[in-house]
This record gives C-alpha cells, structure tokens and sequence, in this order.
C-alpha cells in the first residue's frame, strides 16, 4: 500500500488539511471574480452574450439612478464612520471606567440588535417610522415642536432612518470591539501617567487613543465595507428594492435590480466592479493615513 | 486596589457611579425599545399594526394571544412557518457543523506544519476578506445554477463553507498551543490525521464554541444569498418566509409580528448561554488589527 504511506506522511497531510480552502477559493472565489469581471464587458442574454467592450461602464457614467445610488451609499457610509466610530469608543471608555456598575447586562443588552434578523429589525423600525402620528419617530419629533412628517417618502428623513437602524444594530458591537481593545492596553501605562500628573483627558489623548489604533483601524476597515456594501436594511425599511425617488437605492441595491430584477447581469457586475473599485481605494487611502504600510517596514 | 475601595465611597464617586451607570441604563432601554414594543404589539391583532404603528399600549385587558395560537393552531399559515422554521434550522446545524469542521482542519494544516505555500495561502485567507461578497453574487449565481443546485439546501450552504474569517480565528487559536503535542504523539504512533482529530481537536473546545455560535447566528439570520437560490416557498428559510409576508400589496402582520418574536428565541436562548464566547470570538481580529 504505496498510496495510503504517502497519504499518511508528514510532507502530504498538510495539503489534505487545505485542500477544502483552496477548492472554495478557486471555485467561489477566483472564478467569479473573474467572471464578475469578464460580464462587466458583456451584454448577457438568456442563450448567447455579446462582448461589448466598455459600453457597460459608459452608460453607467451618464446613468442618473446608478449617481443615485452610489452618493446614497458614500453618504450611508461616511456617516456611519462618524456617528459608530468615536461614540462606541467613548462609551467603551466609560464602560471601563469604575463608574459603570453591571457591565454584563449592558453589555448583553447593547450587542441584542446584532443577533435579530434584518428582517426582524427592519420591520419593527419601518413601523415606527410610519407616517401616521402613531409612529414613534412622529411622537418624537411633534414633542420636539417640529410636526409630524412622511419620514420614509424624503430624502434626507429616509437617510436618517437607515443611519438610525445603523446605529441601533451597530453601537453594541463597536463597543465590544474597542471594550476588547481597551483590555489589551497595559494598566501600568496609566499608574505612570498618573504619577506623572496627567488628567483624564491627556491620559486619554496620549494613552488610550493611539494604543486603540490597531482597533480602530479594524472597525474602520469593515465599516467602510459594511457601508458601502448595504442593502438589506434599506430593502427591509421600504418592503422591496424600490423607494420613493430612489431615497434608499444603494449601490448593491442597484446591483440586485439591474441583475436580478431586471436580469441584466453585465450592466450589474459593471456596478459591482465600480463597488469593489471604490471599496479598495478607499481602504487603501484609508491605511495609508494610518500608517499601516509604514509600521511593516519598520 | 485598597485606595480605590476608599475612593468609591466618597459622595463625588458615587454621583459619578450613578451617572455612569445611568448612561448605560438609558442607553439599554432605547435599544430595547423596538424589540419590546415589537413584543407588545404580538399580542394585539395585525390590523392595529397597519392602523398604528407600534404604539406603546400598555392596556392588559387589549391583549390576547390570538397570534400565538394562530401560529401554533396548525392552520396553512402556521404549516408555512413551521416548515421554514424547520428549514431555517436544518440548514443552520448542517452549515454550522461542516464549517466549524473544514475551517478547523484548513486552520491546523496552515498552523501545524511548515510547507511550501503555507504563507501564501495565509495570505489569500486574508485576501479574501477584502472583497465584498456582493460583488461575486451573480457569478455565484450562475456557477449555482450551472451546478444545478438552485433551490437546494447545497446551494445555500456550500459557498460559505470556508470562511476567511473563522480559518483565521481557529489559526490564532491553534498557534497559541504547544507543537510538541504532535511530536509526542506522533512518538506513540498516532498518524497525522489522528492527532488533529483526538488530539488536537478536543483542546481546541471553546473556539469550536465561539465560531459556532457566531457561524449559527450568521446561518439563522442569513437572507440575500438563500433569497438568490431558493426559489420554492416549501424550501424558505424563516427570514425569507417572513419576508415573503410583507408585500407592498397587502401585509400578514399577525403571523409576521408573532413568527418574528418566535423566531428569536433560540438565537436569544444559546447568546444568554454562551454570551462569554460570542463576544471573545467576535472580538478576535480587533485587536490584533
């Protein structure tokens, strides 16, 4: 039994071990990230595609719905990087302070959004952003003196909407994330900064913050993802892929309409490329600044 | 320590506990808000959802379980719930039990031994993290229908099965343990395959439940990809059953608001359990960065 001696040897089992990555990554990964690429250049019908070359990217230069649709989702995006960034970094330091007692159950409480279901979360906010007076979001804001308004029918109320389901699922998790920071950061800093008479505030300034930077700069990178890349909130809170004006069309929402609503599928994966495109650059841009290369070549 | 304990009872310290910890407080009743009124609103009929929102009525005697036993009297609409509710769950168990198994095993193979491409591979784990799974979704759906498994629980389950992300965590997992196991048992004559699985494995216990419960809660509430492949509503998962209740022609909220609360329990059930693992296997890769 020549075969099962090589099968068992040292040299051969980690190739076993991987062979399943390296399958799933040909197959659900290169290859259609190829094809995503090689559609984007085609007129796909139901038998034959056409190669068109740039055409697709062409029209989606002069498409109107697809601006649409990516500023909605660079606003989404820049405004969850700054309300779910610096706020769930506060509270984290807060939670760790000596001044918050129960920590479990608030923490237990705040990460809760995370495990319902976008299904769930989006029909229970879509409820409360109804534009009868019964709606909470209404109840509010006439409280407040500012009247009642048709909040999922207007731009700029149907982008508060989403960055406020945004944070309802996203504080917790955030928090959790620069909590666990903030546990890895040697208390010994702190005593020295005492002694050396720093307040609050300088220690927070020159202790916490750059030593939360590897945290932050991972809740940034997956944000920035996760902002460019939503879709189902804004298809739970208005019941489909369409909104009024197109108010909650994002850029994959757009991807999903013209590939599978519409069924068509090179002018989607030429949306989906512009996606990937935007996501990286940013992302690269993004590590740069925080001098993720530079601290490599140390 | 001891100079902290006298602190805590000066006046300006507890003031500060009480702000603390009310900011907090505040903070946890607004996110249970939706979640409770949600609960509240169950025990009213549908109709009053489309009349009213999810107003806070507090009113016992306007209460019923109606909803409830609507959803359990066995009726078509509660047949539909339990079968997605049980599609929802073999899927569930199935994905997570072939995920948690492949990424542990790719994971030890990566960590264990040295070989040729080990870094490489490490490094396309972790590039293909960076590409949002959107992007690849038509492909994806048409290599699906090539393989002819659309509207089948395959379909679904085999495109995750290697998650970057849980290969990378069960890999920070493994290389915090000794590598002199294996030689020791490789002495006493277990082969390869046998030290991961009885030796190896078993040491391995609380990051199997970390990225299980997180594999778990990621398969229950999982909607656009099964929406992309099942396509018969005898094979919905919950969320995309429920989801098939609202329509922009009319809703079904008493199954949907009763079935949505139903439909929580059991992620609610196993994070009150294991919340510890959640929170370590979640938090993995922050602080690393």
């Amino acid at each position: 039994m020549k075969f099962r001696k090589i099968f068992y040897s040292q040299k051969v089992a980690p190739y076993v071990f991987v062979v399943p990555f390296i399958l799933s990554f040909f197959f659900f990964w290169v290859y259609p990230l190829i094809t995503a690429f090689t559609m984007s250049f085609q007129d796909i019908g139901a038998i034959t595609s056409e190669w068109i070359g740039f055409a697709n990217y062409t029209k989606l230069l002069k498409d109107n719905v697809f601006h649409i649709a990516v500023m909605n989702s660079v606003k989404y995006m820049f405004f969850t990087l700054v309300l779910l960034i610096p706020f769930p970094m506060l509270f984290a330091v807060l939670m760790d302070s000596h001044l918050v007692k129960a920590k479990g159950v608030w923490k237990a409480i705040l990460y809760m959004p995370a495990l319902t279901s976008v299904v769930i979360s989006g029909t229970l906010f879509r409820l409360m952003f109804t534009e009868y007076t019964t709606g909470q979001m209404n109840i509010i804001s006439s409280f407040l003196g500012l009247g009642t308004y048709k909040w999922l029918k207007m731009g700029w109320s149907g982008m508060l909407a989403l960055l406020i389901v945004a944070c309802w699922r996203w504080t917790g998790v955030n928090m959790l994330y620069f909590l666990s920071g903030l546990k890895s950061i040697d208390t010994a800093l702190y005593e020295a900064a005492d002694i050396d008479g720093a307040s609050g505030w300088q220690k927070f300034r020159y202790v916490t913050l750059p030593l939360l930077k590897p945290t932050t700069v991972y809740v940034l990178t997956i944000s920035v993802y996760a902002g460019l890349s939503m879709f189902l909130e804004s298809y739970m809170l208005w019941a489909g892929n369409s909104s009024p004006n197109n108010i909650g069309l994002t850029i994959v929402g757009y991807l999903y309409k013209r590939g599978i609503e519409k069924n068509d599928m090179g002018y989607a994966c030429a949306v989906g490329v512009v996606l990937l495109v935007v996501a990286l650059i940013i992302n690269f841009v993004q590590l740069i600044f925080n001098g993720t290369f530079k601290k490599e070549e140390q | 320590m001891a100079k902290q304990k006298t602190m805590s009872g000066t006046p300006q310290r507890r003031v500060g506990t009480i702000l603390g910890t009310g900011f907090f407080l505040i903070l946890s009743l607004i996110i249970v808000f939706p979640v409770f009124a949600g609960l509240l609103a169950s025990f009213r009929p549908g109709t009053q959802l489309i009349r009213r929102g999810l107003a806070i009525d507090l009113d016992i005697s306007t209460m019923n379980l109606d909803n409830y036993t609507y959803l359990f009297s066995g009726n078509a609409d509660s047949q539909k719930y339990f079968m997605w509710y049980k599609n929802s769950l073999v899927i569930t168990i199935v994905s997570v039990t072939l995920t948690l198994l492949i990424c542990y095993f790719v994971a030890y193979g990566l960590t264990m031994y040295d070989f040729k491409f080990k870094n490489l591979l490490f490094t396309i784990v972790l590039a293909t993290m960076m590409v949002p799974f959107e992007i690849l979704m038509l492909p994806l759906y048409k290599e699906i229908i090539a393989f002819k498994l659309i509207d089948t629980y395959t379909g679904v389950i085999i495109i995750g099965l290697c998650g970057a992300s849980t290969i990378f965590f069960f890999k920070q997992y493994l290389s915090g343990l000794p590598k002199d196991l294996l030689d020791a048992a490789r002495i006493d004559g277990c082969n390869e395959y046998s030290i991961s699985v009885r030796i190896i494995l078993p040491l391995a216990k609380p990051a199997f439940a970390s990225m299980g419960i997180l594999c778990a809660m990621g398969s229950w509430n999982a909607i656009l990809w099964p929406l992309l492949v099942l396509k018969g509503a005898e094979k919905f998962t919950l969320p995309i059953g429920l989801n098939t209740l609202l329509t922009p022609y009319g809703n079904n909220y008493d199954v949907l608001i009763a079935g949505s609360m139903f439909g929580i329990l059991p992620i609610l059930v196993i994070f009150l359990i294991f919340n510890r693992y959640i929170i370590d296997g979640m938090t993995a890769g922050a602080v690393k960065g």
